[in-house]
C-alpha cells in the first residue's frame, strides 16, 4: 500500500502496466519529457524511453487514429488527450472507428485503445478546460466509459482498462487529481468494470454520483446524517457498462433517488439513470427522482461555482425527496 | 501521365520489373474485378444487393500496388479495394458474400457492400467516412517499428481524402516518426461531383508530401508496371528505414461514385469516353497480345472464366441465408454485457437467462 493522490495513482498504474507488459505504449501531447501537463506520465519517458512514451504532434485525430492503428496491429496503446474539451477533432476516430471496429468487422479486428483524458470543472478553466461530456461516449455502442473518484480506483480501473479487450474512454476528474489522497494497493491492482462502489450505506435516500461529485455527495451525506436523514451513496465508477442492479437495489431499499453530475442536465447521464429507475424501480419510488446537475448552458468562467453542483445543492435535493414522502 | 518524381530526393532505384507470367495473372485479377464491378451494378439495379461502389478504371492501380506488397504488410483500404483483397488471396466468394451481408460474410453482415475486412490477409475493416484509415495506417506502422518487423502499411484513399483531417494528421505523423507507410492515393479525378481541380490548388497531390518532409511520386495509374514499380520502390525504402512515401496514381473513375450517384449531373459523356481510351484492363491485354503471351482467344477465355466464376459466386451468395438474429448483439464488446443480453432476450434472439425473473 502507498498513500497517493489520484494523479499519482494513475501514474503508478501506467508504470505498472508498462513494466509488466511490453506492448503497452503511451502516446499524446507533452506526455514524454514533460511528463504530461498534469504530470500523469511523469517519469515514464525516463524509465521506458521514446519508443514507448511517445510525444506526438499536436493533433487529436492523429493521436487517436494512430492509437487505433497500434491496437489493430497488436499493441496496447494508452492515448492521452490533454483535456476532454480538446477531444473533438478525434471524435470521428473514437465513435466511428475505435468503437465500431470490432463490430463492423464481425469480430475480426478488436480495438483495445485506452483514451485517458482529464475532465470536469472547478479549476477556473472556463469553457474549454472544464466540460463533462461523458454522455456523448456513453451513447456510443462499443465504448466503455470509466470515471474513478479515488486513488485506489484510479489505479485499479486504469489497469483493468489497459488489459481490457475493448476500447475504453477513461475520464479523470482533474479537480480532485491532487485534493484526494488515499491508500493504493501496490502491484497489479485491478478493479472490475460494471461494479458500483457503495461509499456508504443508508436507508432514506440514494445518492448516485461519479468523479469529482463523489466527494461532494459524501459531504452531503454527512450533513444529512446530522439532520437524521440516512443517505446511501453509490459511486458508479463505470458509466458503461453500468451496474444497473446496484442502482435498482439501492432505490428498492431507500425509495428515493438523487442523481448528481457536473454535466448539463438535458440528455445527460442522469437522464439514463432516471429512465432506468422509471423502467425498473418505479413502484419502489416514494418521491420523484431528483437530478442535481450543471445547467443547460455552456460551461461558464466567472460563475463557475453557480453552475457546478455542490454539497448544499445535493443536501437540498435529498431533503426535498425525503419531505415528499 | 508519365511517371515523374515530384521530389527527386534520391537516385532512381533499379527498375522493378513485373515478369510476364505475373502480368498475365494480374490481368486475370483485373478482369475478374471488372466483371464483378459490372455485375454488381446490375445486381444493385435489380434490387438484389443494396449498394455498390465501383472501381472500374482503377484496376491497374489496385492490382499493381497490391502485387508489390508482401504477406506481413497491412492494408488500410477505402471502399474500392476489392482487387487488392483478391491479390492478397481472399476468395472471390468471400467478397461476394460481403456484398450480400449473408451468413457466410466474414464481417457478419455488419456493413453495407464494399466495406470489407479480411483479418487473415491484414486487410483492415473499411469505413465510409473519408480518410480515417490514413492515421490508422500510420499507427500500425508505428507498431511495426516497435516490433522491428520488416513490413509496411499501405493506406488507400482517393483525391477527395487529401482534403480530410486525417490525411494531414497522418502524413504529418508519418513524417515526424518516419513510419514505414505507403500512402497510395488513387486520384480518380472526381470526389463524387467535385473535380480534382476544385479539391485543391496544388499542381499535384503528390507534392503535398513535401510539406511533411518526405517524397511524393506521381505515377500513371493506368500503367500496371509503373504502379508496381512505384509501390515496390516505396515499400523497399520504407522497410529500409527511409520512411514514408506518398504515391499519386492518376486514374479515372469510369463509373459513378456509387450506385446512388448520377454522374451526368456533373460531367460529360465525352470526358468519360475520352478516359475509356486509357482503360487499364485493355492496356494490359494489349501488352500481352503484342508480346505474344496471349492471343485474342486466350483473352476471351479469361473473360469467360471470370464471368462464370462471378456467376457462380453470386448464385452461392444469394442462396445463403442472413446472419442469425442473435448475432446482432455480438461483437459490440468482446463479451455480451448484461444490458445487451437483456436487449437480446427482449428481441427474442436469445432465450432468457436461467434464474432471472423478467
Amino acid at each position: 500500500m502507498s498513500s497517493l493522490t489520484l494523479v499519482q495513482a494513475i501514474n503508478r498504474g501506467l508504470a505498472e502496466a508498462m513494466r509488466t507488459d511490453p506492448d503497452v505504449v503511451v502516446l499524446g501531447e507533452d506526455v514524454g519529457t514533460n511528463g504530461g501537463v498534469f504530470r500523469a506520465t511523469e517519469g515514464l519517458f525516463k524509465e521506458f524511453g521514446a519508443e514507448r512514451v511517445v510525444d506526438t504532434p499536436l493533433s487529436e485525430t492523429g493521436i487517436i487514429g494512430s492509437a487505433i492503428g497500434l491496437a489493430l496491429y497488436g499493441l496496447k496503446p494508452v492515448a492521452e488527450i490533454q483535456f476532454l474539451d480538446f477531444i473533438y477533432p478525434a471524435f470521428d476516430q473514437i465513435v466511428s472507428e475505435m468503437a465500431k471496429m470490432r463490430y463492423r468487422s464481425g469480430g475480426q479486428f478488436p480495438c483495445h485503445v485506452v483514451v485517458r483524458t482529464p475532465y470536469g470543472g472547478g479549476i477556473r478553466g472556463g469553457i474549454y478546460h472544464s466540460q463533462s461530456t461523458e454522455a456523448y461516449f456513453c451513447h456510443t455502442a462499443g465504448l466503455k466509459v470509466v470515471v474513478p473518484s479515488t486513488p485506489a480506483d484510479a489505479k485499479g480501473l486504469l489497469l483493468t482498462a489497459i488489459h481490457d479487450e475493448d476500447p475504453v474512454v477513461f475520464l479523470e476528474p482533474k479537480r480532485i487529481y491532487r485534493s484526494v489522497t488515499g491508500e493504493v494497493p501496490d502491484g497489479d491492482h485491478r478493479v472490475p468494470f460494471g461494479v458500483a462502489r457503495t461509499v456508504r450505506e443508508g436507508t432514506d435516500v440514494s445518492l448516485f454520483a461519479y468523479g469529482a461529485m463523489v466527494p461532494a455527495a459524501e459531504e452531503a451525506a454527512a450533513v444529512l446524517e446530522k439532520e437524521g436523514v440516512s443517505a446511501e451513496l453509490l459511486d458508479l465508477r463505470t458509466l458503461s457498462p453500468l451496474d444497473e442492479s446496484a442502482v435498482i437495489a439501492s432505490v428498492e431499499k431507500t425509495g428515493r433517488a438523487v442523481i448528481v453530475h457536473e454535466a448539463a442536465r438535458f440528455c445527460g447521464f442522469g437522464a439514463e439513470l432516471a429512465a432506468l429507475l422509471a423502467e425498473k424501480a418505479l413502484y419502489s419510488l416514494k418521491a420523484p427522482v431528483a437530478r442535481v446537475t450543471g445547467f443547460d448552458t455552456p460551461f461558464p468562467y466567472a460563475l463557475e461555482q453557480l453552475y457546478l453542483p455542490n454539497t448544499e445543492k445535493i443536501v437540498a435535493a435529498a431533503r426535498a425527496a425525503v419531505r415528499a414522502a | 501521365m508519365a511517371e515523374s518524381s515530384v521530389t527527386p530526393a534520391r537516385a532512381p532505384p533499379e527498375s522493378v520489373e513485373l515478369p510476364v507470367p505475373q502480368v498475365e495473372n494480374a490481368l486475370r485479377t483485373m478482369v475478374l474485378a471488372r466483371v464483378l464491378d459490372e455485375r454488381a451494378i446490375a445486381l444493385q439495379r435489380q434490387g438484389r444487393i443494396g449498394f455498390y461502389a465501383p472501381h472500374s478504371g482503377q484496376e491497374a492501380a489496385l492490382v499493381g500496388s497490391a502485387l508489390a506488397l508482401r504477406p506481413p504488410d497491412w492494408v488500410f483500404p477505402a471502399y474500392r479495394e476489392l482487387s487488392v483483397a483478391l491479390v492478397r488471396g481472399v476468395p472471390l466468394q468471400a467478397i461476394v458474400d460481403q456484398l450480400w451481408g449473408n451468413v457466410n460474410d466474414l464481417s457478419k453482415g455488419r456493413q453495407m457492400p464494399n466495406h470489407f475486412a479480411f483479418r487473415q490477409v491484414h486487410f483492415v475493416s473499411a469505413s465510409s467516412p473519408i480518410g480515417t484509415q490514413i492515421t490508422q495506417a500510420v499507427g500500425a506502422a508505428m507498431g511495426m517499428q516497435r516490433r522491428k518487423e520488416s513490413a509496411v502499411t499501405i493506406a488507400y484513399f482517393g483525391d477527395g481524402a487529401t482534403s480530410s483531417n486525417d490525411f494531414h494528421a497522418g502524413l504529418n505523423f508519418a513524417g515526424v516518426f518516419r513510419t514505414p507507410t505507403v500512402f497510395f492515393c488513387q486520384n480518380n479525378q472526381w470526389a463524387i461531383s467535385l473535380p480534382r481541380a476544385r479539391q485543391t490548388q496544388s499542381t499535384t497531390l503528390a507534392e503535398k508530401a513535401e510539406a511533411y518532409g518526405f517524397a511524393g511520386v506521381v505515377v500513371d495509374g493506368n500503367d500496371l508496371r509503373a504502379v508496381y514499380s512505384a509501390v515496390s520502390d516505396a515499400r523497399r525504402k520504407a522497410v529500409e528505414g527511409g520512411g514514408p512515401t506518398l504515391i499519386e496514381a492518376q486514374v479515372y473513375r469510369l463509373g459513378p461514385h456509387s450506385t446512388s450517384d448520377d454522374p451526368h449531373r456533373y460531367r460529360s459523356d465525352r470526358e468519360v469516353e475520352e478516359a475509356r481510351r486509357g482503360d487499364p484492363v485493355h492496356r494490359v491485354e494489349e501488352e500481352l497480345r503484342s508480346c505474344g503471351a496471349l492471343d485474342q482467344a486466350g483473352i476471351d477465355r479469361i473473360w469467360e472464366e471470370a464471368r462464370s466464376r462471378v456467376a457462380q459466386a453470386v448464385t452461392a451468395a444469394e442462396s445463403a441465408g442472413s446472419p442469425p438474429s442473435a448475432s446482432l448483439f455480438e461483437d459490440v464488446f468482446a463479451t455480451l454485457t448484461p444490458r445487451l443480453r437483456e436487449e437480446s432476450e427482449a428481441a427474442g434472439t436469445l432465450p432468457p437467462e436461467e434464474g432471472r425473473s423478467r
